[in-house]
């Protein structure tokens, strides 16, 4: 099923990221190799200038890879129409066993690619390119992960045939399943919530304590992976109840439809893009020792720290509002 | 970021001015790159907007229809079926339909003959017919006008025009013929009892396929067709034709992709000239790239806008001239309708990986050649 409109963009999006991301490899392997900054020879002269084609080339991919993931679940959700059982993302994502890996790897190469711009962003800010070598390795590191996010979509794509019986959402999230998913569904709404909103606030506590002492960059970046997947849990066990007034509808895809108005973008924009923010407050952590960012490093790190403080608290009115908002009552009476 | 929002302010400043410097260059760009937009976003307009129009239409379908086949063709419903039907749980009514192709040598087309449901909003009497708009367009019929009709059998009947149906309607009933079932199966010669397919409407959504295969079990030579199923096959069709006209079109997209490649290295020995001169009075390579970067967001942005609203018109005011032959198809009673206009995210989301991205990737190695050109190198020519 290659022939639809949004996979062709999917494709050429992957497939002009990976081809680029694999013509820089050999450069960036070079550059790790021969790089010094306090060197005048041509070699150094052809690396910096290389440099500026390399930052702005792979910006743009990962850019491109941010949007991506965006895409691919917008498109999955869409898919589901022609898929006999599947009402939602999860069906059309069924189908084959290559759709919620490809998924996944998507968020992976969300999160990386979040975290390498920012290091771009920090790198061009200094004099002396300090993180250079560390820009390039991270870009060897991610390749592998942009080209299994390609094939692993290109897979499922090739893969899927219209009118295979899947299961639909209300299979897979409800209590008897056994896998992942299912596992978050079982977790009774009130522990549920305790954990959605504690994590939430210690992650945004964390977060505005680095804010103002510019402390606890690792504390941050855990807390921020933590809430992000308590909040995922919760939106499985608590939030998506409330969205679909249904004590046993548990889909996290289904609150991305227009029947629900496209709700669920309201609480994943901001969720993903905090714990972007706050896991790459610790991505920067190692490099505050670097005498040339002294004056950088701090500000931009206090900055993703308020982006994570504003995303996570964002995300959690967004769910509360929804919770009031709803006619279902779960808890009490 | 004040500072840095007053930078980008006056980046952007210096590149709309050394943009109007350079008019017709950049204009030949605009203008082919509006194109490749609107050529893109026509296609995919019109195919959503059929899609939507398909589901609009199947909405009020029926949940599922009975058709016999006899040798793998579709064969008459026998007296008696509609019985063996009996109770099957779930289903709300069931109902025989009648209705056939009739091929006027007159104008050389077909039309669809059918006899409306007892609910139909407009009943028909007996040696009266209403008739859909493009047929009455292309026999000259009015209400009150005489028809003769040589049937099958070789008889000739005439009917009296009753009505010509709505325009709204157009896209289903182009080539509609209604008459009563008593004219119908004069006409056609059918025996009482016979139906041409059944009609069944299952009130729960859930239980369709289970009634379906009951259906099958009770009547093994029939065939149900769910709606579900059609509607189905829509989205996967137009989708299909909609990706295929974008492939075939990605010829074009690559052209563009090389011509903008090409604008973009083929620095005039001026633009070369302004390069060295920026760089010897200060900016950085990053600057120039910078600058680049906003030249090509301006560009793409107003293409993208420009060939959008251009593609919107062209599908929804001049029903698309270009692509209807390809996506809709033909026949001779084609139907005139207007699609009901329709943006969706997922579309310009996906227009955009199409145009702006492959424009970005082509261009940045340009830019960047320019941009580490050293000041005197350039200023030298």
């Amino acid at each position: 099923m290659l022939f639809q409109p949004a996979i062709i963009a999917l494709l050429l999006a992957s497939g002009t990221g990976l081809a680029l991301l694999a013509a820089a490899a050999p450069f960036a392997w070079e550059l790790i190799r021969r790089w010094d900054i306090a060197s005048g020879s041509e070699r150094q002269l052809r690396l910096e200038r290389r440099t500026y084609l390399m930052s702005t080339l792979l910006t743009l991919v990962f850019a491109s890879q941010l949007l991506a993931l965006l895409l691919f679940v917008f498109n999955a959700d869409r898919m589901a129409v022609m898929f006999v059982g599947a009402m939602c993302a999860v069906g059309a994502l069924n189908v084959d066993p290559f759709g919620f890996p490809a998924l996944a790897s998507q968020i992976a190469v969300f999160f990386l690619a979040a975290i390498w711009l920012v290091i771009n962003h920090v790198d061009s800010r200094a004099s002396d390119y300090p993180l250079v070598r560390v820009k390039y390795a991270l870009l060897l590191a991610i390749l592998p992960v942009v080209a299994l996010t390609f094939t692993l979509q290109l897979e499922y794509f090739l893969n899927l045939r219209a009118d295979v019986i899947t299961s639909c959402c209300g299979s897979l999230f409800s209590s008897e399943a056994r896998s992942l998913g299912g596992d978050a569904a079982a977790l009774p709404a009130r522990p549920a919530m305790v954990l959605f909103y504690g994590t939430l606030a210690a992650a945004v506590a964390t977060a505005l304590v680095h804010v103002r002492s510019g402390r606890a960059a690792w504390l941050v970046a855990g807390s921020a992976a933590a809430a992000f997947v308590a909040a995922l849990a919760g939106i499985v066990s608590f939030v998506s109840l409330y969205v679909y007034e249904h004590p046993h509808h548990h889909c996290p895809f289904c609150i991305l439809k227009p029947d629900y108005d496209y709700q669920g973008y309201w609480l994943y924009l901001p969720l993903f893009t905090a714990a972007a923010a706050g896991l790459a407050v610790g991505a920067l952590r190692p490099f505050a020792g670097i005498p040339s960012l002294a004056g950088i490093l701090p500000a931009i790190s206090r900055r993703l720290a308020w982006f994570a403080a504003g995303g996570f608290t964002a995300c959690a009115a967004v769910a509360t509002f929804m919770v009031l908002r709803s006619r279902l009552i779960l808890i009490g009476g | 970021m004040p500072a840095w929002l007053t930078r980008q302010q006056a980046l952007i400043d210096f590149t709309l001015a050394s943009l109007a410097r350079r008019k017709l260059k950049n204009l030949g760009l605009l203008l082919v790159y509006t194109l490749i937009v609107f050529l893109l976003a026509s296609v995919m307009l019109f195919g959503h907007a059929l899609r939507r129009e398909a589901a609009a239409v199947l909405k009020d379908s029926p949940e599922v229809i009975i058709q016999r086949m006899v040798a793998g063709r579709h064969d008459l419903i026998p007296p008696g079926y509609l019985d063996r039907l009996g109770h099957i749980r779930g289903v709300q009514s069931q109902q025989g339909r009648l209705w056939g192709y009739y091929y006027d040598p007159v104008v050389k087309a077909n039309y669809t003959v059918m006899v409306p449901g007892p609910d139909a909003a407009s009943p028909v009497a007996t040696g009266r017919v209403v008739v859909g708009a493009a047929m009455a367009r292309a026999r000259g019929l009015a209400p009150g006008n005489l028809i003769s009709l040589r049937a099958y059998s070789g008889r000739l009947f005439s009917f009296t025009v009753a009505d010509v149906l709505d325009h709204d309607s157009e896209l289903v009933s182009a080539d509609l013929v209604l008459m009563t079932e008593a004219d119908f199966r004069a006409f056609f010669e059918i025996t009482a009892g016979h139906y041409t397919d059944i009609v069944l409407s299952v009130a729960n959504p859930q239980e369709v396929r289970n009634v379906a295969a009951k259906i099958s079990a009770a009547l093994p030579d029939s065939r149900p067709i769910l709606r579900d199923e059609v509607l189905r096959t829509y989205e996967s069709v137009f989708n299909w034709r909609e990706g295929i006209v974008l492939v075939l079109l990605a010829g074009a997209l690559l052209a563009f992709a090389i011509f903008a490649w090409e604008k973009a290295s083929g620095l005039s020995a001026e633009e070369k000239r302004e390069i060295g001169i920026l760089k010897a009075i200060g900016w950085e390579t990053g600057d120039v790239l910078k600058m680049k970067f906003w030249e090509g967001a301006l560009v793409s942005l107003t293409a993208f806008l420009l060939g959008y609203v251009a593609a919107y018109l062209h599908v929804f005011h001049f029903a698309s001239a270009l692509f209807e032959p390809v996506l809709k198809g033909w026949a001779v009673l084609y139907p005139r309708f207007e699609l009901t206009p329709a943006v969706d995210g997922l579309q310009v989301a996906t227009l955009f990986f199409f145009t702006v991205f492959p424009y970005t990737v082509a261009t940045t190695v340009p830019i960047w050649r320019a941009a580490i050109t050293d000041p005197d190198a350039a200023m030298r020519g």
